[in-house]
């Protein structure tokens, strides 16, 4: 027992020499579009190495509430996500799956004690927001950023149809 | 009962090309889709022969033999089958995640010859050829080994419908079928009664022949251990074709001909 505390208590101070209280803050635009038939777009993000290989899911916006969750049927349109990853899992993933959102800009947080990057290991990554839309387009932005950061380190991309602009904070 | 034989019989003829009835008559299978998500989704197949690649402007396909293995390798019956003038149709209805497989295996005899002064065609087994009188006359005989594949996924990818038979002409997919994208280069090893098939042509032509001047096919030859390798230019539907003729397995006198083909679709990234 006394063992095993001194254990946790060595790993506790292993993790703060290593990873401070890093947050990857993210603020993600939906545009309003003028189109005759609009519907709010199905949006995952998560994180990709610098290899392309899939790390970490952080958001995915479906219709996630329908009956039969019949809002799955048009998660293979996030094309790029479903190959990655989407088609691994079962929906809807708690923590992961919500509600689409209308014309906005979002901000979402991630500390790294939450569980979507919790033991990310240091590295370079890139964050990626693919958005489809039914009867609509689709569009994919990629974010390259470096885990953890020394200093706060801010970019940004302009999406030009399906996305406004995303733009990625991460903070030592 | 005749109607139905000389369909199939011109069926046959027009997809194996055989004897002067040769044309460049392609046989083919249109998915909806081939990547699907959701709990449970339907995919819904066009079936023709034609000319040009995918229109339907000469026959319908006949579905008599067409064999759906769900992911498990389990049977799954086609629904809803119809068949018009130049196409068939059917359904099927997707329950379980993973890979499904679609074919249509032809293995038998195709005789054609002349009887009383007019040209017949046969078809059947070699237990069967006593129908053939034998007072026929410029008696040609093939022996038909013929498979047509299409594959579609729901949720992840899965290979246990993918496993060979060991008779005439089949794809082993080393890449997997329903995930190919453009600008990477995707593997097919092909096997001539379960043995690695060298030296073998295979041609790949893409959909939407009608909006261009040329076929613009792909013509890939088979290496020692039966494998080509395919770079995706452009994404859309494919149509992959491979053809081999044998002096007869079963009979001494014929000709076997074997043909493998599949629609493949290739997404953009």
């Amino acid at each position: 027992m006394n063992l095993s505390r001194s254990f946790s208590s060595l790993l506790l101070v292993l993790g703060s020499a290593c990873v401070g209280a890093e947050d990857l803050v993210l603020d993600v635009e939906i545009p309003a579009l003028n189109v005759a038939e609009y519907h709010k777009p199905y949006v995952a993000i998560w994180i990709e190495n610098s290899k392309g290989q899939h790390q970490r899911n952080l958001a995915l916006w479906y219709d996630h509430d329908m009956r039969d969750d019949e809002g799955s049927k048009w998660l293979k349109d996030l094309r790029l996500w479903w190959r990655r990853s989407g088609r691994q899992l079962s929906m809807p993933v708690d923590g992961l799956s919500g509600a689409t959102r209308l014309a906005g800009t979002y901000e979402l947080t991630f500390s790294n004690k939450s569980q979507a990057i919790h033991g990310l290991p240091a590295g370079e990554y890139q964050l990626v927001v693919e958005a489809a839309r039914e009867v609509g387009g689709r569009e994919l932005l990629k974010l390259p950023f470096q885990w953890p950061a020394e200093s706060s380190i801010e970019t940004s991309q302009q999406g030009s149809n399906e996305l406004g602009r995303v733009k990625l904070t991460v903070q030592p | 009962m005749n109607i139905k034989k000389l369909t199939t019989l011109a069926l046959i003829a027009a997809s194996m090309g055989v004897a002067s009835e040769a044309s460049a008559h392609r046989a083919w299978m249109l998915p909806s889709a081939t990547v699907l998500s959701g709990d449970t989704a339907w995919v819904t197949m066009d079936g023709a022969i034609s000319n040009s690649l995918f229109y339907f402007e000469h026959h319908p396909l006949g579905l008599e033999h067409l064999e759906i293995l769900d992911p498990q390798g389990e049977p799954l019956e086609a629904q809803n089958k119809a068949s018009g003038k130049y196409r068939s149709v059917f359904d099927a209805q997707l329950t379980r995640d993973g890979t499904y497989t679609f074919e249509i295996r032809t293995n038998g005899l195709f005789g054609a010859y002349k009887h009383k002064g007019k040209n017949v065609r046969w078809r059947g087994g070699v237990d069967e050829m006593g129908e053939i009188p034998a007072e026929a006359e410029d008696l040609r005989l093939f022996e038909i080994d013929r498979l047509m594949q299409v594959f579609v996924t729901k949720g992840a990818p899965t290979t246990r419908t993918f496993e060979a038979k060991g008779v005439g002409l089949e794809m082993v997919p080393v890449t997997h079928p329903n995930d190919l994208f453009v600008g990477e280069t995707s593997e097919f090893q092909f096997l001539v009664d379960g043995d690695p098939a060298a030296n073998l042509n295979v041609v790949v032509i893409r959909g939407g022949i009608r909006y261009r001047d040329q076929v613009d096919e792909i013509q890939l030859q088979t290496d020692a251990q039966g494998r080509i390798f395919v770079e995706w230019e452009e994404p859309g539907m494919y149509w992959l074709e491979a053809e081999l003729e044998q002096s007869g397995k079963l009979l001494d006198n014929a000709k076997r001909r074997m043909s493998y083909n599949a629609t493949l679709e290739v997404l953009p990234l």
